[in-house]
């Protein structure tokens, strides 16, 4: 464990031990209002992916060619869609797909970034310098071309849209885990792991990765509002997640650009529960950084 | 096919003729004197690929070089929306076939220069079409199977053309009317047979000024052009803009005049409401057909039982209510163009599996057929294009459909290329939207979409029908208008209802919203027509 | 410094060779090809054998190692080809898009550092106080908001603000003029994508410059001009901010190397016609040689800033240089 990473842990088992949750809330709140305010929306929107097919009023998917274009009213709070989809409900379940999309590709990126870049840091020598140099390849690829092409390749499902996302992923997180790894790589403790005659999956995972586990955190918090921002992106150069499935990006594309003045409500919300998804998840991943990286934590 | 379908021209074209007329009579507009002067800007939605009208098919090409460019002859500029009214451009009057329909002579037009100042003779009119139909190794020409019948053409002298067909057909006339037919300076093409690919060098109203690569493509007046008086505009902009709501907004906020391809009802609405008498509107029916074709080729879609149920979901009479209001389709038709002589009336129409008057029963009818089949819960995926309009739309409403008798379907988005080469090479798809579009109305030839694989270039369900191919050849063959309109309703029959090789979703309607400055345009049933712009003048 | 150089320049050639063949294989291996696409794409009539004459012309017929190493040589020798779309020299075809993309980026980056440096000091002097709070929420709402959406929101604000305040809809124009010729045009067309992406990319530039000033007010040298009795105004803006500007430069300028290729849904939303549109449209028709070429430049203006901000790094800081 870092440094950091204990002193985290003691201060909450300090906490947990002084004081009831809801003073232990008020406490984070207080000394982190931002990072509390971002948990506090991602919990928000994670309840409601969750329960989805609950809370949503309406069949998100059903077409119903008597109410379309509905401005908001007490019918649908926030109107209806081209198809007369009722759009309150095509958010609720848009969350489903946001963050399902956001969190795989975000833990996937981020952990095959971990694996090779700890093992690039590790074994060294050539392994190391080709590594890097592939790495350095995908690097000089701008990320939403290269989303691009393998969307184009693979055909545009839900699963092909987090390979997309998660490959650029990959080489951003295998460079910050090395430069960590490398500087974990030269304590005497490694050396002494490996006179011990132990394997090298042995020694990369007790003893390097446990390490890198702050760099790793940070990167992968700070995915998941990128992947969320890239899929809607690739949803409106429709590439996406395709219709009828309920998702932000694609519900901002097409009939609610087109209509955007005489039906604004189309465009307009779709794009707040993007914004308000990715500012929470950054808020809460820059609660994240600074707690666990010593060199921004604030005294 | 025949010489007939030409035959009945005349009759038709003076019908079309008459219904503009009393159109005009009925909005009380006396003829308007055109004004001369100013630029006019519209928006396009794709770059063409090269300036060649000859080897490209897309109606990029022809809206921003159309104008450069003369042709022989073209569909009536004032008469465009009927689809057998064809007059000269550069010849002098239209021929009358001789030889038993097997030879058609052409009087050119003296003192017509091309814009570098050379002369325009029958040579270079027998170049052109020496280009088209005969092309050289290794020159594309994408329409030189438009013109199978023709023997030989040649210049008889500098202000004659002469066409000698194999066989008389009424399929010449419309071929030749063609748009892409660009006459090319002989000149040009000895010196390098690609050389228009690059190059823009005609004889039509407009001079070509520049390309801005991915921006734009302009023109200026051609002084010497030699329809008397015209064009009346000083030049024009083509200004590219992929994304429609872009083009939408660039007319609301006056970056452009027009789009010549056609907008949503609802966009229309929009812009109506926003500007009032600003804008004008024009609409038509559209030659291209939007259709779902299942794959035979995989189960259970081999089984017309199934085929049969998929087209009864579809709720085609609502649709053409409903979902004319957000897409560019309207019209419920069968194959052949709604409007033309040959298309069926709505009373034929009802008679087909999925165009019954009681959408209950056809749903009833679905399941039963597909519990008959052992395809009660089937789960399909529809392969579709990555363009909204009206491509995604409609699919988006097909899945609607399907899912009310119990159907699961996943919709497979691709890009044009890879959904082109699903349909064409690796053909791994269970359904796949599909459209037919094309320029000339000519419903004998267009419905070849519909005749097995092996012989169309455009069948994509994977079948080989030899009774729909034997039906074809017969209807091109038959004499009789009345006679062809009884072939097609049964080739209507075999294609939608008894086997139904394709099912026919809704046909486009083309809208056109544009400023009201912009006259002297009229809308024809094809974005490929009467484009090259001589007519047009601004108002104001 | 000379030695580094050397290496670091060396280091260059087999990324940019990584990227080419990656950019090679990888169109190849989407389904379809350029001809399929223009003469069976419209949905009408389809000619069999001119989809393989156009197959000729653009050498799809030989095979794939013939076509890398044609490609490679000609690269070589500085010829980049000619787009299959158009058949137009790249370079003609690059040119006009390059110095869009190349102004409004100079332009977003301008912006984005007149938001940057201020609010991400302002930031740190009043580190965890309510100033503090809202200029980060402001600047993380630039990376949070889609740049598409933001877009979407600019032009249709336009078009109601002009519509209600002078009776008449104004847009942006949506084709490019070249600045020297007419910049009424070029501006008014240009600084709202600039303004979208600027904040957008102010962003990550702010934090790093609240960071950096949060470190530098710790150091040593701080407190003794504290010490001294400074006013705080001549000490942020004297010692401690030049000195936390050297990790904002490299931010900045990996930003703006991104910015050169990378705008390619705003550039959608705008018509922009920049190379971020001109990409998709490349990869979309299918036309390898000029996404080949586009790609190969956007990695060497990523990899040559990226080089020059080393560079700069290692100049001004001794250290990096001798480890």
């Amino acid at each position: 464990m870092t440094v950091s990473q204990i002193e985290v842990g003691a201060e909450v088992e300090d906490l947990v031990q002084r004081a009831p949750w809801p003073v232990l809330l008020m406490d984070m709140i207080r000394r982190k209002p931002l990072g509390a305010a971002g948990a506090f929306i991602v919990v928000f929107f994670i309840l409601i992916a969750a329960f989805a097919n609950v809370i949503a009023p309406y069949d998100p998917t059903a077409n119903a060619f008597d109410r379309m274009h509905m401005a908001p009213g007490a019918e649908h709070w926030f109107g209806t869609d081209q198809f007369g989809r009722d759009l309150m409900s095509r958010l609720i379940y848009g969350a489903r797909t946001a963050l399902f999309v956001g969190f795989v590709a975000a833990f996937v990126g981020s952990t095959l970034g971990l694996v090779l870049g700890v093992a690039s840091a590790y074994f060294g020598g050539l392994f190391d310098l080709v590594l890097q140099r592939i790495m350095d390849v995908f690097m000089a690829f701008p990320l939403i071309i290269m989303a691009l092409a393998v969307v184009a390749i693979l055909g545009s499902g839900i699963q092909n849209v987090i390979i997309a996302i998660t490959i650029p992923f990959i080489p951003h997180c295998a460079r910050v885990v090395r430069s960590s790894a490398l500087s974990v790589r030269e304590i005497p403790y490694i050396d002494a792991a490996r006179a011990c005659g132990f394997g090298h999956s042995r020694i990369i995972l007790r003893h390097m990765v446990p390490n890198v586990m702050a760099p790793y955190l940070i990167m992968l918090t700070a995915f998941v509002g990128q992947a969320i921002l890239l899929e809607a992106s690739l949803s409106y150069l429709g590439l996406g997640v395709q219709e009828p499935t309920p998702a932000w990006g694609l519900m901002l594309q097409g009939g609610a650009e087109e209509y955007a003045e005489s039906a604004p409500w189309i465009a307009i919300f779709p794009g707040l529960a993007i914004t308000l998804a990715v500012f929470a998840f950054n808020l809460f991943g820059d609660a994240v950084r600074d707690a666990l990286d010593p060199k921004l934590r604030s005294q | 096919m025949t010489g007939r379908l030409w035959k009945t021209a005349p009759r038709l074209a003076v019908a079309a003729g008459l219904g503009v007329a009393v159109a005009f009579g009925a909005a009380g507009a006396v003829a308007e004197t055109p004004k001369k002067g100013g630029v006019l800007k519209y928006v396009v939605p794709a770059e063409p690929p090269s300036f060649d009208g000859h080897r490209e098919t897309t109606f990029a090409l022809i809206h921003p070089i159309a104008p450069f460019y003369s042709v022989l002859i073209r569909v009536n500029p004032d008469n465009p929306g009927s689809p057998t009214d064809f007059v000269c451009d550069l010849c002098t009057e239209m021929p009358q076939a001789s030889d038993d329909g097997k030879k058609y002579t052409f009087a050119l037009r003296k003192g017509v220069t091309f814009h570098d100042g050379s002369a325009l003779t029958a040579q270079d009119v027998v170049a052109t079409f020496e280009k088209i139909i005969n092309p050289p190794e290794g020159v594309a020409s994408a329409r030189k199977a438009f013109f199978v019948m023709v023997e030989k053409v040649s210049a008889a002298d500098d202000h004659t053309v002469v066409f000698d067909l194999k066989y008389p057909s009424g399929a010449f006339i419309p071929a030749l009317a063609n748009p892409y037919n660009f006459i090319y300076a002989k000149a040009k093409l000895d010196q390098d047979i690609h050389w228009y690919e690059k190059n823009v060098m005609g004889s039509g109203p407009f001079v070509f000024k520049e390309r801005q690569p991915g921006a734009l493509i302009s023109g200026e007046r051609n002084a010497d052009y030699y329809h008397e008086g015209k064009p009346y505009l000083d030049g024009f902009e083509a200004i590219f803009a992929k994304k429609q709501s872009l083009r939408v907004q660039a007319i609301r906020g006056g970056r452009a005049a027009i789009e010549f391809r056609g907008f949503p009802p609802k966009s229309r609405d929009d812009l109506k409401k926003a500007l009032g008498d600003d804008i004008t509107v024009q609409e038509s029916d559209w030659n291209c057909v939007l259709l779902a074709t299942p794959n035979q080729k995989v189960k259970p879609f081999d089984d017309p039982r199934v085929r049969r149920a998929l087209s009864l979901a579809i709720d085609r009479w609502g649709g053409s209510k409903y979902l004319s209001e957000i897409a560019i389709v309207k019209t419920v038709g069968g194959v052949a163009f709604p409007g033309h002589p040959l298309a069926a009336t709505r009373e034929e129409l009802e008679q087909i599996a999925g165009y019954w008057p009681d959408l209950e029963k056809s749903r009833a009818e679905a399941k039963r057929l597909l519990a008959e089949a052992g395809a009660s819960n089937l789960k399909f995926t529809v392969n579709n294009r990555a363009v909204d309009q009206p491509y995604k739309i409609v699919g988006t409403w097909l899945i609607d459909q399907w899912k009310q008798i119990g159907l699961e379907v996943e919709q497979r988005v691709q890009p044009t290329g890879p959904f082109y080469a699903t349909l064409r090479q690796k053909k791994d798809f269970d359904v796949s939207i599909d459209f037919n579009c094309q320029a000339v109305v000519n419903p004998l030839l267009d419905v070849s979409k519909f005749i097995s694989g092996n012989r169309s270039g455009n069948s994509y369900g994977g079948y080989e029908d030899p009774e729909v191919d034997k039906m074809f050849d017969a209807m091109n063959r038959a004499a009789d208008p009345a006679e062809q309109r009884k072939l097609m309703r049964a080739f209507e029959q075999r294609v939608l209802n008894d086997q139904v090789h394709s099912m026919i979703t809704l046909w486009w309607y083309r809208i056109i919203p544009h400023r009201s400055e912009v006259k002297g345009w009229k809308i024809s049933p094809s974005h490929y027509l009467n484009q090259d712009l001589s007519g047009v003048w601004l108002d104001g | 410094m000379y030695k580094y150089t050397i290496k670091r320049i060396l280091l260059m050639v087999p990324t940019l060779f990584g990227a080419a063949v990656l950019v090679f294989f990888l169109l190849r291996l989407i389904p379809g090809d350029i001809c399929e696409l223009r003469l069976a794409g419209t949905g009408g009539y389809v000619d069999d054998e001119a989809v393989k004459i156009c197959q000729q012309e653009n050498n799809l017929d030989k095979p794939q190692y013939v076509q890398f190493f044609d490609w490679i040589a000609g690269f070589a020798r500085g010829d980049l080809g000619t787009s299959m779309w158009t058949g137009q020299p790249i370079t003609h075809e690059i040119a006009l898009r390059f110095e869009l993309s190349l102004q409004v980026a100079i332009m977003a980056t301008v912006i984005s550092i007149l938001l940057a440096i201020p609010l991400g000091t302002i930031s740190a002097i009043k580190q965890d106080t309510w100033i503090d709070y809202v200029v980060r929420g402001f600047s993380i709402a630039g990376i949070a908001m889609p740049s598409f959406w933001l877009g979407i929101l600019i032009i249709l604000g336009l078009l109601i603000t002009t519509q209600a305040w002078f009776g008449g809809a104004w847009m942006p124009p949506i084709h490019y003029t070249p600045i020297w010729e007419d910049p009424v045009a070029n501006l008014s067309q240009l600084i709202w994508p600039a303004l979208a992406t600027g904040y957008r990319y102010s962003a990550v530039a702010t934090r790093m410059t609240r960071s950096a000033m949060l470190e530098v007010l710790r150091e040593d040298y701080v407190r003794t001009a504290r010490a001294k009795g400074l006013k705080e105004q001549v000490i942020v803006n004297r010692h401690a901010l030049k000195n936390a500007l050297l990790p904002v430069v490299t931010v900045i300028g990996i930003e703006f190397a991104f910015l050169m290729g990378g705008l390619v849904v705003t550039e959608q939303v705008f018509n922009l016609n920049g190379l971020g549109k001109l990409f998709v449209e490349a990869v979309t028709n299918h036309d390898y040689t000029l996404t080949q070429s586009l790609v190969m430049l956007v990695a060497l203006i990523f990899v040559v800033t990226n080089f020059l901000v080393d560079l700069l790094y290692a100049w001004l800081d001794p250290r990096i240089r001798y480890s």
